[in-house]
């Protein structure tokens, strides 16, 4: 897309505040709507938006196909490992409680809704961008005139 | 039964409904495959506006987010690999999908008939276990967003389960079409398939197709 000066120009400005936004999502769940996994998906659409305007090899430039893999591992792992990390403390699987036993205030809720929401955030937004990249990464750039 | 009055949120969610219904005929009756995933995204952010109306501010958000953004780029993505049009219906087989959506379509509808009335207080959902987390919550998270406390905490197990559903859909795909050059899937290197795909050519005017698709270069 050499000649879209109007969405090239767009995406730029857009690109940055959409991660912001994710972000946002990411860490404000436990007060607002949102979660991993819509804070997943908004990073990923940001990439994805990229992807569109400036073609799958520049934006594999920024996000390289082996960083993505881990990132998916990592994500579950962050998730699963809570869970096991709260057993080697003695509570049940995902029994978030034991993180900080003496609160009075279930800080240790908090803590693991938002290590396990940020694995899912981590997991869902590589996943998504592995799959785009996999789609898009099988067709060559495809001419405005074939849409 | 559980009596609304009349109200302009009441106007809101008919004028939505309609339009949900309008873009799903609409979606039927196209044939170009580009206009159907658009408005599949338009279903979508209706469905989204759809559920602000019903208070249900978090399935709103996931709908806008993973239906209307990345399931319309992922389709258009998929799109890319087929056909760009539809092919014409051969109109044997018609009566028989017609018959079958009339018949589920009446006991869907029947069905609806027992389904309790929006914001119904004795309803199940809001009788039984919901006030129960409603209850709860603030006594054993603590978290404003009930939502999130049910989803990560109350039921973690399921949203693990749910995490790798999405992680398994994305190895499936890296399975699938990861395979091959960056750019086209027939880049071969092993020279035994190369060989193979040329004694399977007959006709020599395919032997490009056979041919390891050079790599594009970086520019």
């Amino acid at each position: 897309m050499a000649g879209h000066h109007i969405l090239r120009i767009v995406t730029k400005i857009l690109f940055a505040p959409i991660l912001l936004f994710a972000l946002y999502v990411q860490f404000h769940g436990d007060y607002g709507p949102g979660g991993g996994f819509q804070a997943g998906v908004i990073f990923a659409v940001a990439f994805i938006l990229h992807t569109l305007v400036f073609g799958v090899e520049e934006t594999r430039k920024i996000v390289p196909e082996g960083v993505l893999r881990v990132a998916m591992v990592i994500g579950v792992l962050l998730y699963a490992g809570t869970g096991v990390a709260t057993m080697m403390l003695g509570a049940p699987y995902l029994g978030y409680d034991v993180i900080v036993p003496e609160s009075d205030h279930h800080a240790g809720q908090h803590y693991g809704i938002l290590i396990v929401e940020f694995g899912v955030g981590v997991a869902v937004a590589s996943t998504m961008m592995m799959i785009f990249f996999k789609f898009v990464g099988r067709e060559p750039d495809i001419k405005d005139a074939d849409w | 039964m559980f009596h609304t009055a009349a109200s302009p949120i009441v106007l809101v969610d008919l004028a939505i409904l309609s339009l949900l219904v309008a873009t799903a005929l609409v979606m039927i009756r196209v044939r170009r495959l580009f206009a159907v995933v658009m408005l599949s995204g338009v279903y979508s952010l209706l469905s989204a506006a759809f559920f602000v109306s019903l208070d249900a501010v978090d399935v709103a958000f996931t709908e806008a987010a993973v239906g209307a953004g990345i399931s319309t780029a992922l389709m258009l993505g998929g799109m890319l690999l087929t056909a760009r049009r539809e092919k014409e219906m051969t109109s044997n087989r018609q009566g028989v999908a017609l018959a079958m959506v009339v018949v589920v379509g009446a006991a869907l509808f029947y069905a609806s008939f027992d389904l309790p009335a929006f914001g119904d207080p004795q309803s199940p959902v809001n009788a039984g276990v919901g006030i129960d987390y409603v209850e709860r919550t603030p006594n054993e998270i603590g978290l404003p967003n009930i939502v999130t406390a049910v989803l990560a905490s109350y039921r973690g197990y399921d949203t693990l389960g749910e995490t790798l559903v999405v992680f398994t859909a994305g190895v499936a795909v890296m399975l699938l079409l990861g395979f091959g050059s960056a750019r086209g899937g027939l880049a071969v290197k092993d020279p035994d398939a190369i060989e193979a795909a040329d004694d399977a050519d007959a006709t020599p005017a395919a032997e490009p197709a056979a041919a390891p698709q050079p790599q594009r270069g970086e520019g």
